[in-house]
């Protein structure tokens, strides 16, 4: 089972973690809809790039986005430019922030136009494009990756990575060290409470917000609203190194594209009710966006 | 005057510092003697955090941001933590992300005087085994020089085998090579002091001997310098710092072995832990170790 055997592990796993009312009606609707946009490119493409797995397209390890889409979508609007760390489940991260759909797909195909050359596949997603690091594949490694280059350049820069990758002592080590040398990174944990199926409370009995805190490093402990992120990543970019620990779901297998129940929550069916709520009308974008990625994987796959 | 290794390398590091916009990280490195008087007083030296493999990975990330570098390993031992993104990452992204990770790693090894199980490393042989090392072990100062142009004419990173006991040395080492030889020795690092000693006992017993350096572990090219004298004697022997089995020594011999159609014996660190008391020791082959290899395998050969 994936993120339904996680139902009930943390009292603070819950959708609604540190919801701000009426935070999303101070956006205005081209910035809420702009995370929109981004969510629907990334919720498409995931459910074609499952589709092309089972229908036995994509022949390398597979690992998707879905249900955590709002994250990455939130933050990439807030801090354009950043340089990217991202981890092996970074399809969302790379097409947030710019990544061209046709390079992950030839990617994920194995074919030489792929984002790292057909070779790496869906967890070592590159781009010098969009300033985005390559990821070797170890989880957590890019963390301390992060916290060189930021040392190494002054530039600002985001590491994405998992609750389980966060366990790595590296990963911790880095974040220490960031806080240390006062380093412009921006640290954000998409916190699906799993490591491959086990989940948190199996694995520890301290959270990472604390920890994070005792480092003297800011952060915060949310929901994956995609409203509450953007809020929260515009403060806390005041004052880098921070830390945003993003409660989510991922809809599919650690690995692969199977589905064994239903999610905790489907963040995407709450950002569509949040719209609606709003008065903004959504359908367009999401109609226009599925559309997009369907022709894009239906022509590359006609290439095969 | 001439310079010692040591010297060399300070200079080296100075020059980098303040003129290449370098930098050098590593563990307690501005304390007790700065790592035996190699590490200069200047801008850009970074005290890491005694936490190895977030270090490793934060000197990787200043690679990647451009700074090439030094990364100061004070004991090889350390490297088993220390390795992981330098083999896992720094070593990969040129064949997966079309660009190298150039890290100056100073993997410094001592022996003796009871280093023991963890301050006695010479690990050159597991970066041999990886892809996308370059891996030398200069004893001299001219060699070491060599290496730092090697490495700043290339985008790899480079491990760099440093011994304590040539920090010392002035002199250089050439092949000592006559072409009448009934064996060739070739030895490396701080192996090439006792291979010298060790050819001049065997010249007393009879036994001619050739020697041959070996700097450039990997990329390791079999050219007429190495191949020459093997071809005009009865046998060879390749002497390490490190441990014989699987090690550089084997390694070594079985090419030149089946270049040279001359056998060819490895002789390193016997199979076992190093102890920390006199006695328990593992050391480099001495003079007398090495005589003593030559003169049994060469004794059984003539006896045929």
């Amino acid at each position: 089972m994936s993120s339904i055997s996680s139902k009930g592990s943390d009292p603070k796993r819950s959708p609604d973690l540190g919801l701000i009312r009426g935070l999303s009606a101070s956006f205005d609707a081209g910035g809420s809809l702009e995370m929109f946009r981004r969510i629907c490119l990334i919720r498409y493409f995931e459910i074609e790039a499952a589709r092309a797995w089972k229908d036995g397209f994509i022949k390398s390890p597979l690992y998707l986005s879905a249900g955590q889409e709002a994250i990455a979508a939130a933050v990439s609007v807030m801090i354009p430019g950043y340089n990217i760390f991202g981890q092996h489940r970074a399809h969302s991260v790379y097409l947030a922030f710019g990544g061209d759909p046709v390079k992950l797909i030839d990617e994920l195909l194995g074919r030489p136009t792929g984002c790292t050359g057909g070779k790496g596949g869906s967890a070592m997603i590159h781009d010098p494009a969009i300033n985005m690091a390559g990821h070797h594949g170890l989880i957590g490694e890019n963390v301390p990756l992060a916290a060189g280059f930021a040392l190494g350049s002054g530039r600002k820069t985001v590491a994405f990575f998992g609750d389980a990758a966060a366990e790595e002592d590296y990963a911790l080590a880095a974040i220490g060290f960031s806080s240390t040398h006062k380093l412009p990174v921006l640290f954000i944990c998409e916190d699906n409470d799993l490591s491959i199926l086990t989940p948190v409370k199996v694995r520890r009995n301290w959270n990472m917000v604390d920890t994070v805190r005792a480092l003297k490093v800011p952060a915060v402990d949310i929901a994956d609203d995609p409203w509450l992120i953007a809020h929260h990543t515009k403060e806390l970019i005041k004052d880098l190194p921070a830390f945003i620990n993003c409660r989510t779901c991922r809809h599919f297998w650690h690995v692969g594209a199977g589905v064994d129940g239903p999610p905790e929550w489907d963040r995407f069916a709450l950002v569509k009710k949040e719209l609606d709520g709003l008065k903004i009308d959504h359908g367009d974008i999401e109609a226009d966006t599925e559309r997009l990625v369907k022709g894009l994987w239906q022509e590359r796959l006609r290439r095969l | 005057m001439a310079r010692t290794v040591a010297e060399t390398i300070k200079e080296i590091t100075r020059g980098h510092l303040t003129k290449n916009n370098g930098l050098l990280l590593g563990q307690a490195i501005t304390a007790v003697g700065w790592v035996n008087n190699t590490v200069p007083d200047c801008k850009g030296i970074i005290e890491l955090s005694m936490a190895d493999v977030s270090g490793s990975g934060i000197a990787v990330g200043a690679a990647l941001a451009g700074r090439r570098p030094i990364f100061v390993i004070r004991f090889q031992d350390f490297l088993i933590l220390n390795g992981s993104p330098l083999i896992y990452y720094a070593a990969k992204t040129k064949e997966f992300f079309g660009k190298g990770t150039p890290i100056f790693v100073r993997a410094i090894a001592s022996e003796g005087k009871g280093a023991g199980p963890v301050h006695s490393g010479k690990l050159h042989s597991i970066f041999m085994h990886f892809p996308g090392f370059r891996v030398s072990a200069p004893v001299t100062p001219k060699e070491y020089e060599t290496a730092w142009k090697d490495f700043l004419e290339h985008d790899d990173p480079a491990i760099v085998c440093e011994h304590r006991a040539s920090f010392d040395n002035k002199d250089e080492i050439a092949d000592r090579v006559t072409g009448r030889s009934d064996v060739t020795i070739y030895a490396i690092s701080i192996a090439r002091f006792n291979a010298v000693r060790a050819a001049e006992l065997l010249e007393r017993d009879g036994i001619k001997c050739d020697v041959v350096n070996i700097v450039r572990l990997k990329p390791f090219l079999l050219n007429d310098r190495l191949l020459g004298p093997l071809k005009s004697s009865k046998m060879g022997i390749v002497v390490d710092t490190g441990f014989e089995p699987a090690g550089a020594s084997q390694s070594i011999a079985y090419e030149l072995m089946f270049a040279a159609g001359v056998p060819v014996k490895a002789l390193g660190l016997a199979d076992r832990s190093v102890g920390v008391t006199p006695g328990t020791e593992n050391s480099t082959p001495d003079a007398r170790r090495i005589a003593e290899a030559v003169r049994t395998e060469y004794g059984k050969r003539r006896g045929r």
